[in-house]
């Protein structure tokens, strides 16, 4: 590790290197961003962004689960219930009994007051409250550990399962006729974004989580006209994005999450701009 | 090294060597009912169908077509079943069935092209990290039946709603099935890309071994390309060649008679 340290020191001549929780938190971005950039694509594509929110809010209830049996990690209770809450959204949704909004909303709501009320019984919800805006800069060296494995794992996933997951969002019935099984692909995919928005949750904040995933995406898309540029330039969107506000956070001293999120979003209104005057002129 | 290519070229346009229609298979559909709790959507139905041979279903909205279809291709949960047999030698085969979608999933700017849209159904090869080249080529050739291979690398969501046509009809026949869904295939496309599109049906039937259930509005195609008409309303009520059905008292009571005039 601390060879890495020393690595980054020679590479980065900067001030703000020296500090051990900047090295992580740019370690944490290096690797969270590019995820987030990857796996929005399929969101925004799929129109899940109404569903990765609410597994966001979701976290909360997560939380108070692991406050009430007393386990001091909360990581695990938040893994297991992101996971299961995901897999019953997805079963909920295919019952077709009431439109897909309106039940994700449904149980957004009712886990985000449930976390609400066993968090806030006696009066202390302050304690949880940095859940909400998150914070990069308390993450360790452990924790980035298991980001890379998480980071592995979707990238195998990717390599194996992106054109069924994808031919599956285009048009179910063709997937099916071409003997995609589209359930156990979807299930696949939302436990990955499950585990995921759960265990950065912590360090990017349920508030801001959602705008991670899809804004660079959303960005890439105003100027992409295939899959592989689609996917390059969201990376490449997200990973600037973290990195300059990290830095930008550093030296105002703002949170590092929403910085991230209004420079992703500068860049969204700025491709949207270009798209529109390429449009006007073809 | 040019004999190789040669070589490998011969192997992919085998493969899709379309085979003519031996009138050898024939598909059976046993009793398929359809209900959601208490009400019944499409009850007994049964449809035999030959190779080679364009089967059309007609009937108001609401009388159940598009559930059959997705009946058939067992994206609902149905009674009854569907068989197909090789008449040669008496034997049960595994049925391929290809689709036509009415639609698909698609945004003004959504950064998907042709070859990303057919490549995620017929291969494995990750389409977000490279274009490879192999399955670039099947693409384009089966593109090439209707004459849709210089579309390849167009944003889908820039095509018109024929050319889109043509290129889901290229998905569904690879592979060759042995039957072919088609869902109201000609919504969205204007009088030109209709023509087209039945030229098209034309030459799969006459090229290709395989059946086609059509699902279709138009009377006109019906009388001109169909071998046998089916007019549903939760079952079958006639079925028989494009003249009897049309001229039938069940098709005045259901179309009325100015739809369709002696």
């Amino acid at each position: 590790m601390d060879t890495l340290y020393s690595i980054m020191e020679t590479v980065l001549p900067f001030p703000w290197i020296q500090y051990d929780f900047m090295k992580n938190a740019l370690l944490a971005i290096v690797i969270i961003t590019p995820l987030f950039g990857i796996l929005g694509t399929m969101i925004v594509n799929n129109k899940m962004a109404f569903f990765s929110d609410a597994l966001g809010h979701s976290a909360l209830t997560g939380v108070s689960i692991g406050a009430i049996l007393g386990i001091v990690d909360t990581n695990l209770t938040l893994l297991v219930f992101g996971i299961l809450f995901a897999l019953l959204l997805n079963k909920i949704k295919r019952r077709k009994t009431v439109s897909t909004d309106t039940v994700i909303s449904v149980f957004s709501s009712l886990s985000m007051a449930i976390g609400l009320v066993i968090l806030s019984r006696g009066g202390n919800f302050s304690k949880y409250s940095g859940l909400l805006v998150g914070d990069i800069l308390s993450i360790s060296i452990q924790e980035i550990g298991t980001l890379v494995i998480i980071f592995i794992i979707t990238l195998i996933f990717w390599f194996f399962g992106f054109n069924k997951l994808h031919a599956a969002g285009v048009n179910e019935s063709l997937a099916r006729s071409k003997k995609i099984n589209c359930n156990f692909m979807e299930d696949c995919f939302s436990v990955i974004i499950a585990v995921i928005v759960m265990f950065s949750i912590k360090w990017v904040g349920i508030l801001i989580i959602n705008a991670l995933l899809i804004l660079p995406a959303a960005a890439s898309r105003n100027f992409a006209s295939n899959m592989r540029e689609y996917h390059l330039f969201s990376i490449i969107i997200s990973l600037f994005s973290g990195i300059t506000g990290l830095i930008i956070s550093y030296f105002v001293g703002t949170a590092t999450g929403p910085t991230i999120v209004i420079i992703a979003a500068f860049l969204f209104f700025i491709t949207l701009f270009f798209r529109s005057i390429l449009n006007h002129k073809g | 090294m040019k004999e190789n290519r040669i070589k490998k070229r011969k192997i992919i346009t085998s493969h899709i060597q379309p085979d003519t229609a031996c009138g050898l298979h024939c598909i059976q559909i046993k009793d398929i009912s359809v209900r959601d709790g208490a009400q019944t959507i499409i009850e007994n139905i049964n449809l035999h169908i030959h190779c080679g041979k364009i089967t059309v279903i007609i009937g108001k909205n609401g009388a159940g077509k598009s559930t059959l279809i997705k009946a058939i291709l067992g994206e609902i949960k149905h009674e009854g079943s569907i068989e197909i047999n090789d008449l040669r030698n008496q034997t049960l085969m595994n049925l391929k069935i290809g689709y036509v979608p009415q639609y698909i999933n698609m945004e003004k700017n959504t950064p998907m092209s042709v070859y990303d849209l057919f490549a995620g159904y017929i291969s494995n090869s990750p389409i977000f990290f490279r274009k490879n080249p192999k399955v670039y080529h099947t693409i384009k050739e089966q593109l090439r039946v209707f004459e849709a291979q210089d579309l390849v690398d167009k944003r889908a969501c820039d095509l018109s709603g024929g050319e889109l046509q043509r290129v889901l009809l290229s998905i569904a026949i690879t592979p060759v099935p042995n039957l072919l869904l088609l869902d109201e295939p000609v919504s969205g496309i204007d009088k030109n890309g209709m023509e087209l599109f039945y030229e098209n049906i034309g030459k799969l039937k006459s090229n290709f071994d395989l059946a086609m259930i059509i699902v279709s509005h138009d009377f006109e195609f019906v009388k001109k390309y169909a071998d046998h008409v089916i007019l549903m309303n939760k079952r079958i009520i006639k079925e028989g060649n494009p003249t009897e059905v049309l001229n039938s008292d069940e098709f005045k009571e259901i179309f009325g008679e100015r739809v369709y005039p002696k």
